[in-house]
């Protein structure tokens, strides 16, 4: 699981992909440059253990469908970023954290623990009732983008969250 | 148990029994060790994320006796006091530097 050779180059451009993509969509990564880049690492890490960005911070079970809310950008963030000004990693920050003004501190975990979430999915399966609407509205977890239409976008054209985050919300 | 031969020793001042909880891939797992080679405690930790199948699940299931939130770093000292995040006023109190 650790044998993995990561250069600082693959590090340097997601660091960059992610500064700008952040940067476009309003949000901000930690100024901290050598903290964000260990993250980076970590997310490459990760990447290449499970196949997709599962946080660094939390533990993963490498079962996709188990950890598609704590994928990064993870389900989380908005609120934490909200309530704290970071993110549970602190990969991303508040304008206020980004620019100095505060502190990023490590924050509680707002990831319901393990057998609450199970609950909580079986809740979400009885709880999709058709409604009326010309079309189905959906949700982006990620960010709260909504869009009618017959299924999901492949990107969500905000975040760039994939499809498979979003959920159907009326 | 079946991690236990993945849980790393650091030497250092045999203050109180420390057990770490951590991800090799956490920032705040790291700074928590840091504070601990920084405190010249011993302790030992095992990253959790690098076990697999039966020593992961035990694991885990060890941590939730301690805290059932199940969030990284999680400090136990003495089987009983824990510090979950990190925590750098609360670790130094508890082991007593202030």
């Amino acid at each position: 699981l650790n044998s993995i050779e990561l250069s600082d180059k693959e590090i340097d451009d997601l660091y960059e992909k992610l500064n700008k993509d952040a940067k476009d969509s309003g949000y901000n990564l930690n100024s901290d440059i050598e903290f964000t880049k260990q993250l980076i690492k970590s997310l490459l890490i990760n990447e290449n253990r499970y196949g997709y960005w599962a946080c660094p911070c939390r533990l993963a079970t490498g079962i996709k469908e188990e950890d598609i809310d704590i994928i990064c950008p993870c389900d989380y963030r908005d609120p934490d970023l909200d309530e704290y000004g970071t993110c549970f990693c602190s990969l991303y920050v508040s304008s206020d954290v980004a620019k100095g003004f505060k502190d990023a501190e490590p924050i509680p975990e707002r990831r319901p623990p393990r057998p609450e979430r199970k609950n909580l999915k079986e809740m979400a399966k009885k709880d999709i009732v058709r409604s009326s609407l010309s079309y189905p509205v959906w949700r982006c977890k990620v960010c709260g983008y909504l869009c009618a239409r017959g299924n999901p976008p492949e990107l969500c054209p905000i975040c760039k969250a994939k499809k498979d985050r979003f959920e159907l919300f009326i | 148990m079946e991690y236990e031969q993945c849980v790393k020793h650091v030497e250092g001042d045999k203050i109180a029994d420390v057990f770490l909880f951590a991800l090799s891939t956490c920032v705040w797992c790291r700074k928590t060790k840091n504070l601990l080679n920084e405190l010249g405690v011993e302790y030992r930790y095992v990253d959790v994320d690098l076990l697999e199948g039966l020593a992961k699940k035990e694991a885990v299931d060890d941590m939730e006796k301690f805290d059932p939130s199940g969030s990284f770093p999680l400090l136990v000292i003495d089987r009983v006091e824990t510090v979950l995040g990190f925590k750098e006023a609360k670790i130094r109190r508890l082991l007593g530097f202030e």
